[in-house]
């Protein structure tokens, strides 16, 4: 057991260089820092020395790998590989295009993205396993198969629409809360119910009818038969058998994605204008903001990887069968 | 008729040979007893049947609007008649073709679904040489009538009536020609055929064809009797009809939800099954590339990708002769991209499939008679694991046309010039904030794609349990 996390542990960074290997290749190799340069500046009206001006301004005019004009350790850290790519394993991002230290902004802004993203999450889990247990307690039923069909449907209508549509319903024709913002303190919460609301609601579809089939293949096992044989009621075993070993797949499938949750959601912070790590990056992808969508793609593999390892644990954990070596 | 020139665009070609493909897969099929068993489990099922036909209406629309041209521009006043045509640079489809009018009248602005009038209020001059706001009309929606305000509703009423009656001859001739081919395919007189496939015993389920498009029908019958003289679903701001918006867009849904899993298959298929197969360090490496591509968060990498190939593209102008090839080009380039960011889940399941294939007696027995690695990979192993390949598939189908809609909005789709859902949706979000407000859009979109992505679940659905040996 610890051997494995301490394996694991030691992969992660190897997956980290990967991850900054092809981002330096995507955005250093592809395209040279000149083509950049050209597009950022307006293809026409460029002449060579605002080029470099705009390289220098940047620290993209060093050689890409290897330095051959300096001297000693400088020939490997005076390039644009070390300066933009290595130094983000010390969660140093460099400036972006405004000026402003990515780092730091990153920092102020994660705060948003889990006001939203976590009462998202936790609600979303609570309602879906919720309905998907409903749904198995009248399996077989009319009941049943209209939601299976409702779930199928709600899986079919893009994210764009609930989020474009509940916010015409609850803001604009109800006038129930405030159409996008963000505050701080507690009136804050009046900005935070509609997107959570519309992230619950968004997430109905696919995931009932995901943990619907765990159930099922949870309640025709043998267990089940014989808990049901020595008298437990249909509720019984549903809650106290079904339900516990249920959990098992999806908890450890969820786990995945809770470290992600600091990354927000793009499109619910850019719709309801939350100042989150989400509008950020939509912001810079507008922006053609390079060295932010960098940074954004580095620290969302770091989370991704702390995800897949809390995973790996989450399985020892809640399920004793599993045994990691 | 001036005539043009054929124009091939990279994703008409692909998805031509793709639909090649699969009809010769499907032939291949017929050959194969349990192939054709579960196929017969799709058509039997009504669901199935349903999901099918209406992915088949959406299909032909899209493959007629897969074939371009480029038109001959009319000669000059003047010129003579010998003198070289010229190409004109627009990039014509099938579908611009056929659908002429739609495309060609374009009013000035917004206007609502069926209107005769503009949307706002414009000053103008009234016989009387005094200037006054209003609402104009239309140059050509409901252009026929001489007294609008009070021929409109009954001019409405009458074109859907009319549509009604068309709709039912035509369900009648679908309704006939498929009885007589049951009755011709079974050797049965036509009144039995008819008798059984109402009774739902026409082998697969031709009831819910029939039914379906006796619905569509009923739908498109009344829509294209008003969409003669009207626009059925408005227009949008620069005065496009935007029913011809959502037509067009269909091609861009199936485009993406189909040629990326081409992009994918041959990847995910060859590193899942070496991976599976070979195991050591093949299985470590391969198996390291996807762990580093699953852990970058999917839209960044996208949105990495794009940016990039966005810059390629505007730095090489040249090699595009026409704007059309220029969205093509993205357009295929979006595909690729997302291509290269999905293959990793196929990937992962095909080489544990593998591996459990590679321990079973017969491919053990394979190898102890000195079958080759590759023989064993393509008799073997290869067709064992197309069920999943095609189950995965379909099932990716929806959730392409779902992502493009969302990656168009945030600024890394297709081209702003290529018309898609994401592209009207985005156009048309900007549009709730007026007042009164302009939903037509929306509403065309919205209805287009869920009956699409729905269509295409449950037919996902249907193949998956019919194919899928633990469902």
């Amino acid at each position: 057991m610890f051997a494995y996390i301490v394996r694991r542990l030691l992969y992660a960074p190897l997956i980290l260089i990967g991850v900054n290997l092809l981002t330096f290749a995507l955005f250093f190799v592809v395209n040279t820092p000149d083509d950049m340069a050209r597009m950022q500046l307006g293809a026409k009206r460029v002449t060579p020395e605002a080029i470099e001006r705009w390289k220098v301004e940047r620290g993209y005019d060093k050689p890409l790998l290897l330095n051959a004009g300096a001297q000693g350790l400088a020939r490997v850290t005076d390039t644009i590989f070390f300066e933009k790519s290595l130094r983000m394993f010390a969660f140093d991002f460099g400036r972006a295009d405004d000026g402003r230290d990515i780092a730091t902004e990153i920092r102020t802004r994660m705060r948003p993205s889990l006001a939203v993203a976590v009462p998202t999450f936790v609600l979303g889990l609570f309602v879906t396993v919720s309905l998907a247990l409903l749904l198995v307690f009248f399996r077989g039923t009319y009941l049943d198969f209209q939601g299976v069909v409702l779930c199928v449907a709600m899986m079919s209508i893009s994210s764009l629409f609930y989020i474009i549509g509940g916010q015409w319903l609850v803001s604009k024709v109800w006038h129930l809360v405030p159409i996008s913002g963000y505050g701080e303190g507690v009136d804050n919460a009046r900005f935070l119910v509609l997107p959570v609301l519309i992230g619950v609601v968004a997430g109905i579809g696919g995931s009932a009818r995901w943990y619907r089939t765990i159930f099922l293949e949870e309640a025709g096992k043998d267990y089940v038969r014989t808990a049901r044989a020595k008298g437990l009621s249909e509720l019984q075993a549903l809650f106290r058998h079904v339900l516990k070993n249920g959990m098992i797949p999806i908890l450890t499938g969820v786990v995945v994605v809770i470290p992600s949750l600091f990354m927000g959601s793009l499109l619910t912070e850019s719709f309801f204008g939350i100042p989150g790590l989400g509008s950020y990056t939509i912001d810079a992808i507008n922006a053609q903001d390079f060295p932010v969508v960098r940074a954004m793609v580095f620290i969302g593999s770091v989370f991704y990887i702390i995800g897949l390892i809390f995973t790996d644990l989450s399985y020892t954990l809640v399920d004793p069968r599993v045994k990691l070596q | 008729m001036m005539g043009g020139q054929a124009v091939f665009l990279w994703t008409d070609l692909l998805l031509f040979g793709l639909v090649g493909c699969i009809t010769l897969a499907g032939l291949a099929a017929r050959r194969s007893e349990p192939m054709r068993a579960a196929w017969r489990r799709v058509g039997e099922s009504t669901v199935g049947m349903v999901s099918i036909t209406i992915l088949a209406l959406f299909l032909v629309v899209g493959l007629l609007d897969s074939v371009h041209y480029r038109e001959y521009l009319a000669p000059g006043a003047g010129a003579s008649p010998d003198a070289q045509r010229v190409l004109g640079t627009e990039v014509r489809s099938g579908l611009d073709a056929f659908a002429a009018p739609l495309r060609t009248r374009v009013e000035k602005t917004y206007s609502a679904p069926l209107s005769y009038r503009l949307f706002a209020k414009q000053t103008q001059e009234a016989a009387d040489g005094s200037q006054q706001r209003d609402f104009p009309r239309l140059k050509f929606g409901g252009a026929h009538l001489q007294y609008p305000d009070e021929d409109h509703a009954g001019d409405v009423l009458g074109r859907i009536g009319l549509g009604l009656a068309l709709a039912a001859c035509a369900w009648g001739v679908f309704a006939g020609g498929l009885v007589q081919a049951v009755a011709w395919s079974r050797g049965v007189p036509l009144g039995a055929a008819w008798r059984a496939v109402w009774r739902g015993k026409g082998g697969l389920a031709w009831r819910a064809v029939l039914a379906t498009l006796g619905v569509l029908c009923l739908i498109l019958g009344p829509v294209l009797a008003l969409a003669t003289e009207y626009h059925v679903f408005g227009t949008d701001k620069v005065g496009q009809d935007v029913l011809f918006l959502t037509l067009k867009s269909i091609r861009t849904a199936l485009v993406i939800g189909t040629l990326t899993t081409l992009v994918t298959l041959p990847l995910a298929v060859a590193l899942g099954i070496m991976a599976g197969y070979l195991g050591g360090w093949v299985d470590d490496v391969i198996q390291y590339v996807y762990t580093v591509l699953n852990s970058i968060p999917g839209v960044l990498l996208i949105a990495a990708a794009v940016l990039m190939m966005q810059v390629v593209i505007d730095t090489h102008p040249h090699w595009f002769e026409t704007s059309a090839e220029r969205a093509d080009a993205r357009l295929l380039a979006l595909c690729v991209i997302l291509g290269m960011t999905s293959w990793t889940g196929l990937c992962r399941l095909l080489r544990g499939e593998t591996l459990k294939l590679r321990e079973l007696e017969y491919v053990q027995a394979a190898r102890a008679f000195g079958v080759s690695t590759a023989r064993i990979l393509s008799r073997h192993i290869l067709p064992n694991l197309m069920h999943l390949v095609l189950i995965a598939l379909v099932m990716d189908f929806s959730g392409l046309v779902l992502a493009e809609a969302v990656l168009s909005y945030v600024g890394i789709g297709v081209d702003p010039n290529t018309v898609s859902f994401g592209t009207m949706i985005n156009a048309a979000r900007m549009e709730l904030a007026r007042e009164p407000m302009v939903w037509w859009s929306l509403i065309a979109a919205f209805i287009f794609m869920f009956v699409l992505v729905l269509a295409a679940n449950l037919f996902a659905d249907v193949v998956r349990d019919a194919f899928d040996p633990r469902a």
